[in-house]
Parts: C-alpha cells; structure tokens; sequence
C-alpha cells in the first residue's frame, strides 16, 4: 500500500499553490526583456494567442493527466502516463517529470538564495551609497564567493544551504500542511508587494529623486508595438517558449499538485484561475517595475545594452542601487518588497518541484513524507554544488538551457501528442469536463488535437534549427546557416569553440585557459545532468519490475 | 505615453486584470461538492456531508 496520504486543505489552496507554481522569477525578469526584444507592445498578440491556443490546452492537458494517474494511485509522471497507454516505454517519456525538476531546482535555489541574501542586504542597509557600478561589484563578488559586508565565509553557499533547507523543511510538512500554506502567505504577499512597485514605477517624474524619465517613457518603450516583427517567426518562437516557462508546463508539477484532485472535483476552471492569475502578475505587475523604473533613472540606451544581459542583471546589478535614489528607508523598503516578492515567486515554483519525487517515493517506494522531502534536499544540494561553485564557468546556464528549456519542450510535446492522439480525444476530452464547474468551449477539442501539438512542434523544431540570426526568410529560400543558439549548435558548443579560436589567435593565454575550463565545466555538466535521468529511469524500472512482482501490474 | 502604446497596454492590463478576477471569483461563488472531496480543510462540515440513506 503506497505510503502517499497527501490532499489539499482547500479548493483556494489549491489554485493559489498551482499559481505560485507557476509564478516564479521569470514572471518578474523573463517577460519583460522578452517584450522589450521581440516588438514591444506587438509581442503581446503572439504572446496572447500561444497562452490561449497552447498555454491553456497544456494546463488543461496537464492537470486532466494528473487527476486521470490519480485515480490509479500515481502522483508523478512516469505512472501517470503509464496509466494512459499499455505501451511500456511511456513512463519512461515520463522522467522528464522528475528529472527537470530536480535538475531546475538545483539551479533555481541558487537564485532564490540571492533574493533570500539580497533582502538582508537591503535591511542592513548595504547597497546604502553605492553607485550602479559598485552595487554590479558586489553581485559579480558575491556570485564569485567573494567577500560579503556580512562578514559571512562562503555567504553564497550558507545562503544557498539555509534555502534548500527551507525548501525540505516546508515539504516535510506535506502538501496541506507545507506547500499549500507557504502559497496562502506568499502569494497575496507577491501580490501586495508586486503592486506598491508596480505603483512606484508608473509615478516616476523626471526630475525628481534622481530620475532623467518619466514612467511614460519606459512604458512607451515597454508597449509601443512594432507591427512590423509581428510577421517574424522568432517573435512567435519567443512568445510561445515565454508561455511555456511562464506557466511551468511540460515540467511534471501540474500533473502531480492535479494528482491529488477526485474526479469528480473541477480541474477545468481551477486551471483557468490559476492560470490568469499568473498572466496578471506578470504582464500587469511584471511589466510595471523592471523595465519603467530602470528606463526611469537610467535611460533608454543603458537599458537597452543591460537588457542584452537578460533580466538577472537589471534586477540583482541595477534595481537594488536605483531603490535607494528614493531615499535610504524607501529603499531599503523597496529592495525588501523587490527581493521578497522574487523569494515568494521562486519558493512557491521550488517547493512545486519537490513533489513529483516526493510522490514517486512514496507511491512506488512506501517512503515516508520526510525521508522523501530530505532525499529531495540532499541530491538538489549535490547536483546544485555546481552551479554554485562553477558559476563562472557556465554550469548554471548548462542545467537551466538543457533542463529549464529543452527539457520542458520536449516533455509538452510528448504530452500533447499522448493525450490527444494515443490516450485519444474523446477520453482526453472527458477527462477535461469531468466535474467541471465551466463550460469548456468545444473549439479546444480541435485545438488540442491539432493546433496545440503542431505549434510545440514548431516550437522544438523551430529551437532545433533556427537559422542564424533568427532569420527565416534567409533560411527559407535555401541559404539556412544554424544559429548558435540553436540546440544543434549549442550540442557542439559552437559559440565556445569559437571564441576559444579567436583567443588562441589572439594570443591571451588567461582567456584560453578560462574558456578551456568553460568547456569542461560545460561536457562534465551534461554528463551530471544525463547520469541523473538515467538514474531516475533505472529507478522507474526498478518500481516497474516492483509493481510486477506485487501483483500490481 | 503614445496613443497606440497606450490603448495596447491599457487593453491587455484590463483583459487579464478582468479575466483573473472573473475566474477567481467564480472559483469563490461555485458551492462545494459534498463529501468525500479532495479538500480536507471542510471535512467536517456539517452542511457538507451527503444525507445518509
């Protein structure tokens, strides 16, 4: 008998854990620079359409499948899908589902350690005086394990200790008990925080504190629309893979919180709500802080180059010493509200990926709660020492690349296409409307079946192959050079390799060695991350070859 | 702020502003099922338990 007693406390509980779930970093530092990229105001359309024609048939997909394994007793993907064709190698599909979450989670604590470290530094007053390029110092000192004004040896890693810690200790105490009430405090906290930041970012003032802008200025540079990139097929390509992270589909979290639903309980409006719930964090709060404070006080053209950086930099590198031009309590008011409302988000998503594994063990295995959320501990804290340590050498981006993006396109499109063409629409389609408490529009059925999985489709190929610089008309009319951001590219390490060459050619003996190291730390990271789906699967087959024995199968 | 950013901007924030708390309140409006329900917290309920036979 499976040693697996978990059940939400309340229906509310419930949408708000899935919605922290989905809520993490990426709703705050993602969005943003993704719209600032890929056409402003008119990458809201793409984005808008792929959330209804992919991001809604996958979390209906995805928590029919979880309350479908559910009934069956599975509460992690490689049963579930098992549930769902006789076909033996599915469960194996399966893995994705514990192993991109526990390699995200290796990484994804990290981050969340540096929100956790940054709140402090904000009440203690450290980034107090410093200006922009002092406050980037000690983020590059920090992440490089250097000297903390806290006076703490080794800062990042007690910090990233005390997260994991946390991380165990909340789902030692279960998905009532843990989970759901971490997500009943944190999220109406993200929430209020998310709003008072919003508010200061839409009422800057040229002028005033320091600032050259008015917010008008970084929202028009945030929602003028480029009509024109609408028709490019990498803005689609980003909208759609921005849908995907932002509603942490094809990870394996939704299918195993949905596991613990009753079938006769609704999935399909607690689906909807949690899903816009996350839509309006991150395009209502999330577009009103990053980009129109730093526009605000830094202007276009620093945020321009800052924002090629991506999202960590403007909000580690430059936020924390633009709060403090508000003066030092405002500041040190909004660093807390800033690095809190990212430790919420990033929480409510870690605490999300410990529950598949948790629930293998205890469906396959009879583990106890505890044992389970601390194994969960002890091997993100093993496979994450990498990614702390090696930063520098591009581990970290190794495991969020391969794990946080590859991975989840992978696992959705392998779903999409198992649920609406093996398991079939008709089962897929009550499962959806079982119990529902709205009323799904019939146009999903066909949307499902053909759209959702062709667009992933897309999606993957579209990742596999995109041609340099982005640009398919080139590709398409015979000329289709790969870019080196394509998966093919980055499998071969293209863009190291060439910028080992030109170093060598260059003769600068320092750069040779660290990009030497780079590329180690970079093949010994794959094979850690590949070791560990195959030790997951040997795991399924082992539970299998169990549930054979017993007579379960 | 530019009209055509502005009417983008203020379209999308009151469709999803609007959307989530249509949804969220009809989570709140819709009664519960009777028991056994997935929720634990409401177990016990008196008005929520079926009628015996």
């Amino acid at each position: 008998m499976s040693a697996n007693k978990e059940s939400w406390g309340s229906r509310v509980g419930l949408i708000l854990a899935m919605a922290g779930n989905a809520v993490g970093l990426g709703n705050f530092l993602r969005f943003p620079v993704q719209a600032v990229q890929n056409g402003g105001g008119a990458f809201i359309i793409p984005y808008l359409v792929c959330f209804l024609v992919m991001g809604i048939p996958l979390l209906w997909i995805e928590w029919s499948m979880g309350r479908f394994g559910g009934k069956f007793g599975h509460h992690s993907t490689p049963f579930i899908v098992d549930t769902m064709h006789k076909n033996r190698l599915w469960k194996y599909i399966g893995v994705f589902g514990i192993w991109t979450n526990i390699a995200v989670a290796a990484y994804y604590c990290y981050i969340e350690s540096w929100t956790l470290s940054y709140m402090l530094h904000s009440v203690v007053g450290t980034f107090e005086g410093m200006d922009q390029d002092a406050v980037a110092a000690f983020f590059n000192s920090y992440i490089s394990i250097g000297k903390s004004t806290l006076g703490i040896p080794l800062e990042p890693i007690v910090f990233y200790v005390l997260c994991l810690l946390l991380n165990t200790f909340i789902l030692s105490q279960g998905l009532s008990g843990g989970v759901e009430r971490v997500a009943k405090v944190g999220m109406p906290l993200l929430i209020l925080f998310g709003m008072f930041l919003a508010y200061k970012g839409v009422t800057i003032t040229a002028g005033v504190d320091g600032a050259i802008n008015d917010s008008s200025v970084g929202l028009n540079y945030l929602w003028t629309p480029n009509y024109e990139q609408l028709w490019s097929p990498s803005v689609w390509l980003a909208a759609a893979g921005q849908i995907f992270f932002t509603l942490s589909v094809g990870m394996g979290t939704v299918h195993c919180y949905a596991s613990y639903v009753r079938s006769k309980d609704d999935i399909a409006l607690n689906a909807m709500s949690a899903g816009w719930m996350n839509e309006f964090v991150e395009v209502v709060l999330g577009a009103a802080i990053l980009i129109p404070i730093s526009i605000g006080y830094l202007g276009i053209e620093r945020v321009t180059e800052l924002v090629q950086l991506g999202g960590l930099g403007l909000a580690f590198k430059t936020l924390p010493y633009l709060f403090f031009q508000w003066g030092d309590v405002l500041g040190a008011i909004s660093g807390v509200m800033w690095f809190g409302l990212l430790f919420f988000a990033g929480i409510t998503s870690s605490l999300a990926m410990g529950t598949p594994w948790m629930g293998f063990l205890q469906d396959e295995f009879n583990w106890g709660r505890k044992a389970s959320a601390w194994s969960f501990g002890i091997i993100v804290f093993v496979l994450g020492m990498p990614t702390v340590l090696f930063f520098k050498y591009g581990v970290f981006d190794e495991y969020d690349y391969w794990a946080g993006t590859v991975s989840l396109v992978v696992f959705a499109l392998f779903e999409s296409i198992l649920f609406a063409w093996v398991f079939g629409m008709k089962k897929g389609w009550r499962e959806i409307t079982s119990g529902s408490d709205i009323k799904v529009p019939g146009i999903y059925k066909f949307i499902i079946k053909f759209i959702t999985p062709l667009l992933l489709l897309w999606v993957f190929v579209g990742s596999l192959v995109t041609p340099k610089g982005g640009d398919w008309g080139a590709a398409f009319s015979g000329n289709w050079v790969l870019d080196d951001s394509s998966i093919i590219k980055k499998m071969m390490n293209s863009s190291l390799k060439k910028e080992l060459a030109e170093a060598i050619a260059a003769v600068n003996p320092a750069e040779v060695e660290r990009l030497q190291n780079t590329l180690f730390y970079v093949n010994a990271s794959r094979v850690l991350l590949i070791a560990v789906f195959l030790s997951i699967a040997l795991l399924v087959y082992v539970a299998y070859k169990k549930r054979v024995r017993e007579g379960k199968i | 702020m530019n009209t055509s950013a502005l009417i983008i901007m203020l379209t999308t924030i009151i469709m999803v502003t609007g959307l989530t708390i249509y949804f969220f309140y009809k989570v709140l409006s819709t009664p519960p099922r009777p028991e056994p329900d997935s929720y634990i917290d409401n177990d016990d309920e008196p008005e929520r338990q079926l009628p015996k036979s």
